[in-house]
């Protein structure tokens, strides 16, 4: 027998005690460019393999929900555009809804057309950008990004236009929306609507075929159907996992029955799907959006709320569909101004549940990968 | 893998479209050189508030009454505002101290929702950065206080529109200053022809006098 | 589910496109009470409220009955109850109505939102409530439904409530060395205020007043 050693042949996992080596731990954060913001990923590694993780997180926290039980109900609007920074409108909206059950105001129509557009128009923002940080987890670093930051920007210099800033919004009242659209808007933002389908099409020449990409993503951070409801994940993640459920068609909130969309459903569970099914839905949104300018009705934009918010004793649960997942308020009142509880149901908080299961088994590069494709934002997990 | 690789060849040529189309193409290549050239600002951008004044004297025409509306609408609380009074000790309705620290504030824009007078609006202004952390970036009522031109040139629609509104409020008011006086009139004619029967006007409510704040 | 093939890259696009979702419907809420009648029943936020004991039961009735099927747990929130005096109108034997003081006593709940993605149903409340603030122990929901984990962790942070049965409960907003629960209504926040470039007068009061205690620790 010849000494020389050779390589060992692929699938062949060396144990730690031919290497000779030990678990190695990894802490993987908080200041790691991949990881989203101050977010860390406490690894065991054997190897490369992942054996081990626990997420780390709370560097960001302020205690959003300390600070709004200590003020009045509509002073804490302008402090939920903080808690997903990438999509104030849908945080808005979601508080306005929880707000709206407590204290029966009716929102007029073209205030709920507002609030459609404007919800579609968050996705559209935060699923380009995070398609873009994905691609730059997978290692293709800037190009594709920047291709879609440049799509998102010209939506944000709408919601500038709008309600005068581009991220922290504060536009969503209860009963209503702050202020009507200038004029002009709705033309730009036809515009734009109508443009979208032709940067999508360019991304998934792009992307969507490259191979790269697919042997990456394809099989990695699979999570199965069953799985996937036990682990209450929602939004993009669930339905990448085959499980046919919609807040926008289950719940009907707002006015979402009268347009006409479907809903796209992965079959696999793994990273890719996750991305198509964000690609997907990005076309449906566009879809929900030019049958919205089509149909926007004139009229009042505020319903008749009270002039001091001072629901009656009683509690709500609102939920909508953000485009991270659910997103829900729960509101107590105990018949002051001032809400008793409010909380947060953050939808990337409770999706990163699955985060150790996915990654366990899979190499440190995919870890990355997984993360990304769960699309967190850590001022809505720390809050 | 397939060896061949067309999806990678057909993204390459995905980028090099958009490579050489920024040469020539706007909406390909949209960045803005920031020191040199600045992006166009809408008359729609919140920044942080500014007071309103009337007329040429700032103090004067100041639209504020210190009515601390806004001070207690600032979710992150950052208005200040202490009322003035005259030489005598009686209050006057304005501020003598108005302070927002901009350090604080969130530019939400609620004081602006809040305010009943018109007086205070958001301010497009950004480039505000300040040698001094502390005091340099508390903003008191002089630097805050800008005349209506201004806002006129920052946003003329909305500015119009506020101007109309102080008009029609003003208008009304006038109509029915000039119908209380007509009353007044009215009544003081009454009063001159003997009374039918006597009628005893209820006492006028005094107002409880507003806690003073330390500075 | 099935495993996708692996070697050459097949049809990338294995999404199929849904159009029919069933409506939300309400939940029965009639068939938990005639099932569990020993329970309480709010009516009035339309809740079941559960001592820690009951929870295994109940929930795994609730996960596997046909009738329900809640299989999806939305949201777990803690809620902390001081002591509290509470005026009620009441009628007295006379006729009149009087103003009745009642004392409500302290206690902490566990509120969870269930909904069923099988039948499209929901929501349904259920609230694990202690009348102990020293040391609330409230069942973990976390072995029947995996989603619970990192809420239930969050409630223990943020309230000082202990689930028996989570399989990992530590602190996971606040650091480890922290030693309060800063959601609960008796929360005082320290003193730690810094030096702010603040105009409000009692914030700087407070920055001096630790700036001076500062400067007494130092030698």
């Amino acid at each position: 027998m010849s000494p020389v050693q050779t390589m060992p042949p692929r699938g062949y996992h060396l144990s730690k005690d031919e290497l000779g080596a030990d678990i190695l731990e990894v802490a993987m954060g908080p200041h790691h460019p991949s990881t989203h913001g101050v977010f860390r990923m406490d690894l065991k590694l054997d190897g490369e393999t992942v054996v081990d993780l626990k997420p780390v997180f709370g560097y960001l926290h302020r205690n959003h929900e300390k600070i709004a039980e200590d003020i009045s109900y509509p002073m804490s609007m302008p402090f939920t555009d903080r808690l997903d920074y990438l999509c104030g409108m849908t945080n808005n909206w979601a508080y306005a809804l929880s707000a709206e059950k407590l204290i029966e105001i009716e929102v007029p129509e073209r205030a709920e057309y507002l609030r459609v557009i404007v919800g579609e128009l968050t996705r559209l923002v935060n699923h380009c950008l995070l398609i873009g940080f994905f691609i730059n987890d997978l290692g293709a670093l800037g190009t594709p990004l920047l291709y879609a930051l440049r799509e998102r920007e010209k939506i944000l210099d709408l919601f500038e236009v709008l309600s005068g800033a581009r991220m922290m919004v504060n536009y969503i009242r209860f009963g209503g929306v702050r202020c009507d659209l200038p004029e002009g808007w709705l033309g730009e933002c036809q515009r734009i609507v109508d443009a979208f389908p032709a940067f999508l099409d360019e991304y998934e020449t792009l992307l969507t075929e490259n191979e790269i990409i697919i042997a990456r993503a394809q099989n990695v951070g699979v999570v199965t159907r069953e799985e996937a409801i036990d682990f209450s994940l929602t939004g993009p993640m669930l339905r990448a996992s085959g499980v046919n459920y919609d807040i926008r068609k289950v719940d009907r909130y707002g006015i979402y029955d009268r347009f006409d969309f479907k809903i796209p459903i992965g079959g696999h569970g793994d990273c890719y799907d996750r991305f198509m099914v964000r690609m997907l839905e990005m076309r449906e949104s566009v879809k929900i959006l030019k049958q919205a300018i089509r149909d926007l009705p004139d009229g009042n934009i505020m319903g008749k709320a009270p002039k001091i918010f001072r629901p009656a004793p009683g509690e709500a649960y609102g939920r909508i569909e953000a485009p991270k997942g659910e997103l829900g308020f729960y509101l107590i009142s105990d018949g002051t101004p001032i809400p008793y509880r409010f909380k947060v149901r953050p939808p990337s908080f409770v999706n990163l549940t699955a985060l150790r299961h996915m990654c366990l088994g899979h190499k440190v590069a995919d870890a990355v990968i997984i993360l990304g494709s769960i699309d967190i934002v850590l001022g809505e997990v720390d809050r | 893998m397939s060896l061949l690789a067309k999806g990678i060849l057909k993204g390459m040529a995905v980028t090099a479209k958009n490579f050489f189309q920024s040469y020539y193409r706007k909406e390909r290549l949209p960045t803005v050189q920031y020191p040199e050239e600045k992006s166009t600002i809408t008359p729609f951008t919140r920044n942080f508030p500014f007071l309103l004044y009337d007329g040429d004297d700032a103090v004067d025409g100041m639209r504020c009454t210190a009515c601390t509306l806004c001070e207690r609408a600032c979710p992150p609380q950052c208005i200040y505002i202490i009322k003035d009074k005259d030489e005598k000790g009686k209050p006057i309705l304005r501020p003598r101290i108005f302070d927002i620290d901009t350090s604080v504030c969130m530019s939400c824009q609620l004081c602006v929702e809040v305010c009943p007078y018109e007086a205070i609006r958001m301010d497009s202004a950004f480039e505000l950065s300040n040698e001094n952390r502390f005091e340099g970036l508390l903003i008191n009522r002089g630097d805050l206080l800008k005349s209506n031109d201004y806002y006129h040139a920052l946003n003329p629609v909305e500015a119009r529109e506020t101007d109309d509104r102080i008009a029609a409020k003003n208008a009304l008011a006038e109509a029915k200053k000039k119908a209380r006086q007509k009353k007044t009139r009215l009544a003081a004619a009454k009063a001159k022809r003997p009374p039918s029967r006597l009628k005893k006007s209820p006492p006028a409510r005094e107002k409880p006098p507003q806690p003073e704040k330390s500075e | 589910m099935p495993q996708r093939e692996t070697g050459p890259i097949g049809d990338p696009t294995a999404i199929t496109i849904e159009t029919t979702i069933g409506y939300m419907g309400a939940i029965d809420h009639q068939g938990v009470i005639r099932r569990f009648p020993e329970l309480e029943w709010d009516d009035f936020s339309g809740s079941l409220i559960l001592s820690p004991e009951r929870v295994d039961e109940v929930v795994s009735w609730l996960k596997e009955d046909p009738a329900y099927r809640l299989d999806y747990l939305s949201c777990v929130s803690g809620v902390d109850y001081l002591e509290k005096e509470e005026k009620t109108r009441v009628r007295n034997e006379a006729g009149k109505m009087v103003v009745k003081t009642s004392l409500s006593p302290e206690k902490m709940e566990v509120v969870y939102h269930f909904y069923s993605m099988e039948k499209k149903t929901g929501p349904f409340i259920l609230k694990q409530r202690v009348h102990s603030r020293e040391n609330p122990v409230v069942t973990s929901l976390t072995p029947h439904y995996r989603g619970a984990e990192l809420m239930e962790r969050e409630v223990y942070d943020l309230f000082g409530i202990h689930f028996t049965g989570h399989p990992d409960l530590r602190r996971i907003l606040m650091w480890e060395a922290f030693q309060h629960h800063p959601m609960r209504k008796d929360y005082v926040p320290p003193n730690d205020y810094e030096y702010e470039p603040t105009p409000h007068g009692d914030v700087l009061q407070r920055a001096r007043e630790r700036r001076e205690e500062l400067e007494g620790q130092s030698p």
